[in-house]
């Protein structure tokens, strides 16, 4: 292979990667943000308590937290061949991955929502606010930097996915080093793209912590 | 009729627990006047906190009616509620700001809830600021205030929405005695200037001395007692006040009984007896010594209010002779023999 063809395998590898990593993040939290949300809110002792809600959604969140990600995108393939008319490649794939990654995204909603001081909620029922108000103004906003914290967390989570989902052909950095690591054997190239994983895994780190810090006001 | 702000009927609040149910509250009957400065007193675990929660009716109570202004509270959800919650605020012991939002946002919060417009709100924010000596701190974060500045910008927030009534629920704990006293004269400065109605939860009874007219001491639930606080100062009458009043009245009882002086007196001096030499005239008049135990000087609501526990002569007559110059000096007294028993018990 040239080299030319390797950048060019490499940058369309990484660009895939990215596509499925970025739908997947927001497609995760349009889903599990809500979920997290209204699990906090449900349950017992919460702003408005509704028992078997929070206990169905809260059981279905850990069933599907509990499969290991490879089993569950392979048991996964034929329902999402079914609605998106593929089991394999980028679509089917990210498909897959925002079943794994909602509930998971839902819980690390749920851990942040649930260090948000009870007494400020208080404040704000005692003020009159609704428990609409008291989502959007108090909980979503005092948790906000354990929220993107999480936020940071969730998408390197999503990077691991998607480079596990390259074994069912879903494209990406993860597939490129399935492919050469394990079937061609040629581990120098494997190697580039765990390199590459790497230094996402990085950026999005420091990305996260720059933007908590600068969104945190009770440090600075 | 005085107009009751607040008016709890046959309050019941019980709690559910793993070990069966718990009565926190006890068929509460209490009614707050519009203006008042009412203080609920009671040791940790009386049920003043919740008793103070039914108000707002962040406690659902079991049984018994809320009233807020004639308006029965008890009942109403959603937005009926809380169009009433808006004219109740509170104030914690916790200051329960918003961590995330700078002082001025935090004023700005109930304005926000309520729909005021941006602009509106934003002065009317500033200005509270003002009452509370916070100007310049407009853009510190909690994080960056102290714990009386915090307690001030609550404050301030509670202003925000010009409430009816402001419950304050342990408001100065968490403070220095120097701290308590500026929060303290800033509430009585709310209540006395813009007759807003203060319901005052504490365990202390300086909070009550330096801020409220009226008291109701709380205990297991129940309201044993209650009245003016200059009133339940001179002569409490059951244990659980003596207790919060003069924290250190076992010990003094205990003293008291191992002597066995008989004739003793609890004098309650007020504004017009506390600066005059009393005592003093009664031994030059009546010729007979007595023994001092224990006294007190306190400024109860800007009232001079002073205790003394003396022992009077042992010749009946000449002890008889002291205490008809107390009535005629309008020395108010009880005779503290029977507590002495009550204390061998």
């Amino acid at each position: 292979m040239s080299l030319q063809e390797l950048f060019s395998l490499l940058g369309h590898g990484t660009l895939d990667s990215l596509y499925m990593i970025i739908i997947c993040t927001v497609v995760s939290y349009i889903i599990g943000l809500p979920i997290g949300v209204s699990l906090v809110v449900t349950a017992p002792g919460g702003i408005r308590p509704l028992g078997i809600y929070n206990k169905v959604v809260g059981f279905i969140v850990n069933i599907l937290r509990s499969v290991p990600f490879l089993i569950l995108m392979i048991a996964l393939m034929p329902y999402i061949r079914v609605v998106i008319g593929t089991g394999i490649g980028k679509e089917a794939a990210t498909a897959a991955l925002i079943v794994a990654a909602a509930p998971f995204v839902a819980r690390l909603v749920e851990q942040s929502l649930l260090e948000v001081d009870p007494g400020v909620i208080e404040a704000a029922q005692a003020m009159g606010a609704s428990n609409m108000q008291i989502i959007r103004k108090v909980m979503l906003l005092e948790a906000r930097p354990s929220l993107l914290n999480g936020a940071a967390v969730a998408t390197i989570n999503i990077l691991g996915y998607t480079a596990m989902a390259g074994i069912v052909g879903a494209g990406g950095l993860g597939e490129i080093a399935i492919r050469f690591g394990l079937y061609r054997f040629q581990p120098s190239i494997m190697w580039v793209t765990i390199v590459l994983l790497v230094i996402m895994v990085q950026i999005f780190q420091e990305i996260g912590i720059k933007v908590v810090s600068k969104y945190d006001n009770r440090i600075n | 009729m005085a107009e009751h702000i607040i008016s709890l009927q046959g309050v019941t609040k019980e709690f559910d627990t793993k070990g069966g149910k718990v009565v926190a509250l006890r068929d509460i009957n209490l009614d707050i006047e519009k203006g008042d400065s009412y203080g609920i007193i009671g040791l940790s675990g009386a049920g003043k906190s919740t008793l103070v929660r039914t108000i707002n009716l962040l406690e659902q109570p079991t049984e018994g009616k809320v009233l807020f202004d004639g308006n029965l509270l008890t009942g109403l959800k959603g937005k009926d509620l809380n169009l009433h919650r808006r004219k109740i605020s509170m104030i914690f012991q916790q200051f329960n700001l918003l961590m995330q939002r700078d002082a001025l946002g935090n004023i700005l919060f109930p304005l926000e809830i309520a729909g005021v417009p941006k602009q509106e709100a934003i002065e009317k924010a500033k200005e509270l600021l003002k009452v509370v000596d916070l100007e310049e701190r407009a853009h510190s974060y909690p994080s960056q205030l102290s714990g009386g500045q915090k307690q001030r910008v609550a404050i301030a927030r509670a202003l925000a929405s010009d409430p009816e009534v402001i419950l304050c629920d342990e408001a100065t704990s968490a403070l220095d005695p120097k701290t308590t006293r500026s929060i303290l004269g800033l509430l009585k400065k709310i209540n006395e200037e813009r007759g807003i109605t203060l319901v005052v939860i504490t365990h202390e009874m300086e909070v009550i001395k330096q801020l409220c007219g009226k008291v109701a001491v709380i205990e297991n639930g129940e309201i044993v007692e209650r009245g003016p606080v200059a009133e339940i100062f001179a002569r409490p009458k059951t244990k659980a006040a003596k207790k919060l009043f003069f924290p250190d009245e076992e010990n003094r009882e205990k003293a008291e009984a191992r002597t066995s002086t008989k004739n003793r007196l609890r004098l309650a001096f007020d504004e017009s007896s506390a600066y005059k030499p009393i005592i003093a005239n009664m031994i030059l008049e009546t010729g007979a010594p007595v023994n001092f135990f224990y006294a007190d000087l306190d400024m109860l609501g800007g009232e001079q209010k002073g205790q003394m526990v003396i022992g009077l002569s042992e010749d009946k007559i000449l002890a008889e002779k002291q205490k008809e110059y107390l009535r005629k000096e309008k020395v108010e007294f009880i005779e503290l023999n029977e507590d002495a028993e009550e204390v061998a018990e």
